[in-house]
């Protein structure tokens, strides 16, 4: 089933507005020229090997970029009314308004987001009395019980009462999970939540999640190297590498039909299983080479040094190709490669 | 088929005294591997598969010596491994080597490349030829001899694998064992790493003994495949079979839980991967 791109929506449903991001220490070059929407309801992926600038991005939007590291572009988070102004040019105090409120962040290791020495119960209450989304006491109470029992934590009561070491990895996460969900925000980024966890873990947390957001009508940027979760947990897809955004797409598209060679490569070293059923002894399919450290990718296409395509052509930096019409722009949908796969005549 | 086993486990039992919670109840105990028998041939390579928890990496250090049932046997290429002090062990070093899930916490940061590989060699008492003998190594996990004078964080997480692999086969051992060599990795980095562990079976003629919690990453790899849960093997099979007709229950869960890129396009969501894991108690 293709994604029929819809008509042009009569209201803007746009969430998180990102025009032309850039992010580098003094010397170097780490994000260039990022640029993407995501809507209300949306679910968007956000894949590429370690290295390729994903955390950035996250960081980026939520104002949390390490010492040393300078962003320039716009951001701005459409959901509220008014709409933000640029988030890159607020002061943190504005941002820690916006940050566990309209904007919230579940990161790969659920301990650097929980406080070790206070009840996972009092942290989800916390983020609700800090932002003052509550009413009273009482409804903060009724709240953290509820929303622990959302994510599906057993005997939710009892377990507020918990210490994060004394709960699993998997349930730790649903804590998280239940803290960026409590003030219901208007977007849930999420970095790499489950590449900790156990295959059986990770689906019933990708559940949640995806339950959490829909429930919520919440936008969502999704992080991880694992495209059968991308493609799980995400209708669209944002490939990154260098730095940069090479493809863009409906999951079904970006990974069923890749364009870009970059992501032509993912897919394939994705695939473990073979010929039909069988144990192939012929190698797996891998991208050549790795990715380079910072400041050290080509210009031209980033991807040109690992590249089993590339030619002279590819030297200089090709042209965003839009494949196609989206609701979330132009460059929702569509790659940056000179010569990409999927057309006539290829292979 | 009389051909020694190059591992063998008879009903093998590990028990952990856990930490008293409370002055009145009793000390729990974890049975960690609970009666585990299990015949691994010359050659064979076999994976080991279940949940974090269920006992795999216990049973692997049970396997390496580096711990001692409570209860049964454990027998590398023949020899008994269970009731030996780890002084009378310094055979199965030669004859058996590991790889870790985490190349950076199991790499000595402060040691370089070359001594890295060499350790096993040294540990042997060999003393000459070493430096020739890395270089060799390096070079046949892919990496460049110029590698032996760097320190390992000068090294991305696949290349640290290579590195690992590289150390693992330096005394010419008969058996590699590995605790979820690539569940650390990149899906690109994981399939160059498979296939270099594919590779060095395939070329230095090794038994392999591989965990992962995913089943997915052992079925390029092995011949047959054991799942574990809570200390019991509940399943063993050929890897063809296992896939085509899982016969436990949580087999088929393992299974339904790995989101794999095809049928996720087919329009399988995360609701149904949930659906597919049984339901957990705790
Ligand atoms: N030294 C120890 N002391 C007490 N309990 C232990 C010890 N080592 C392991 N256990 C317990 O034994 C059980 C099996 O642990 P083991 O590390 O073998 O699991 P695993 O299958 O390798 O899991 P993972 O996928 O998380 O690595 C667990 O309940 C664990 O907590
Ligand atoms: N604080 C920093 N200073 C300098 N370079 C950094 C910093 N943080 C990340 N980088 C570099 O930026 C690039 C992208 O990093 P990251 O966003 O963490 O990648 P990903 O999340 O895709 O693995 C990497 O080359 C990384 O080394
Ligand atoms: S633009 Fe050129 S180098 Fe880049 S992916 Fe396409 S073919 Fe390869
Ligand atoms: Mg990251
Ligand atoms: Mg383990």
């Amino acid at each position: 089933m293709a994604a029929a791109p819809a008509a042009a929506p009569a209201v803007d449903r746009t969430v998180l507005r990102v025009d032309g991001l850039s992010v580098g220490t003094r010397h170097t070059g780490l994000l260039h020229d990022v640029s993407f929407q995501i809507c209300r309801g949306e679910r968007v992926g956000l894949i590429g090997e370690s290295g390729s600038g994903k955390s950035l991005t996250a960081l980026a939007v939520m104002g949390l970029l390490p010492e040393g590291l300078a962003a320039t572009g716009d951001v701005r988070l459409s959901a509220r009314t008014p709409a933000t102004r640029n988030l890159l040019d607020l002061p943190e105090r504005d941002l820690a308004r916006l940050r566990g409120d309209g904007l919230s962040m579940v990161f790969q290791e659920p301990m650097t987001a929980l406080n070790p020495t206070m009840r996972v119960g009092d942290q989800v209450a916390e983020v609700m009395l800090i932002h003052r989304t509550q009413p009273s006491r009482g409804a903060v109470r009724r709240r953290v019980v509820e929303l622990l029992e959302q994510v599906d934590l057993p005997d939710p009561a009892h377990l507020a009462r918990s210490y994060p070491h004394e709960l699993s990895g998997g349930q730790r996460q649903r804590v998280v999970l239940a803290i960026a969900l409590a003030n219901d925000p208007a977007l849930l980024i999420c970095d790499e939540p489950t590449t900790a966890l156990d295959v059986t873990v990770q689906a019933t947390v990708l559940d949640l999640v995806v339950r959490g957001v829909e429930e919520r009508d919440a936008a969502m940027l999704f992080i991880t190297h694992d495209l059968g979760v991308v493609a799980t947990v995400c209708e669209r897809v944002l490939v990154m590498y260098g730095g940069r955004i090479v493809e863009a797409g409906p999951v079904q598209d970006v990974f069923g039909d890749p364009r870009h060679r970059y992501t032509q490569g993912l897919v394939a070293a994705s695939d473990l299983t073979g010929a039909e059923g069988r144990r192939e002894r012929a190698a797996l399919p891998t991208i050549p080479g790795s990715v380079p450290p910072a400041g050290r990718f080509p210009d031209g296409c980033v991807f040109r040094t690992r590249c089993t395509h590339a030619d002279e052509v590819c030297r200089t930096q090709p042209p965003w190709v839009p494949r196609g019409e989206h609701p979330a722009g132009e460059t929702a949908y569509g790659h940056a490669c000179v010569h990409p796969a999927g057309g006539y005549g290829d292979e | 088929m009389s051909e020694t086993p190059s591992v063998e486990l008879r009903n093998v039992t590990r028990d952990f005294r856990r930490r008293r919670t409370s002055l009145t109840s009793p000390a729990p105990v974890v049975r960690a591997v609970d009666d585990v028998s299990l015949t691994v041939a010359r050659g064979e390579r076999i994976g080991i598969v279940g949940e974090s928890g269920s006992g795999k990496s216990t049973l692997l250090r049970l396997i390496c010596g580096l711990d001692r049932p409570t209860s049964g046997e454990v027998y590398v290429e023949g020899r008994p491994v269970h009731d030996q002090p780890p002084w009378r062990l310094g055979w199965l070093r030669a004859t058996l080597q590991l790889v870790f899930q985490d190349p950076m916490s199991s790499l000595d940061p402060r040691m370089r490349v070359r001594d890295i590989v060499a350790e096993p060699l040294v540990a042997q008492g060999r003393r000459s030829g070493n430096r020739e003998r890395v270089v060799e190594l390096l070079e046949r996990v892919g990496l460049s001899a110029e590698a032996a004078d760097r320190y390992p964080h000068q090294f991305s997480g696949g290349q640290r694998q290579r590195i690992s692999v590289a150390r693992a086969l330096a005394p010419d051992p008969d058996i590699l064992v590995a605790d979820e060599p690539v569940s650390a990795l990149d899906v690109s980095v994981r399939a160059q790493v498979l296939n270099l562990i594919d590779e060095v079976v395939e070329g230095f003629d090794l038994t392999l003994v591989f965990v992962s919690h995913d089943l997915s990453v052992v079925r390029h790899v092995c011949d047959r495949v054991a799942v574990m849960r809570r200390g019991q093997l509940v399943e063993v099979a050929p890897t063809e079979q296992l896939f085509a007709a899982p016969e436990h229950p949580y087999t088929r869960s393992l299974l339904a839980a790995v989101p794999d890129l095809q049928q996720a396009l087919a329009g399988r969501t995360a609701e149904d991967l949930a659906a597919g894991v049984a339901r957990r108690e705790r």
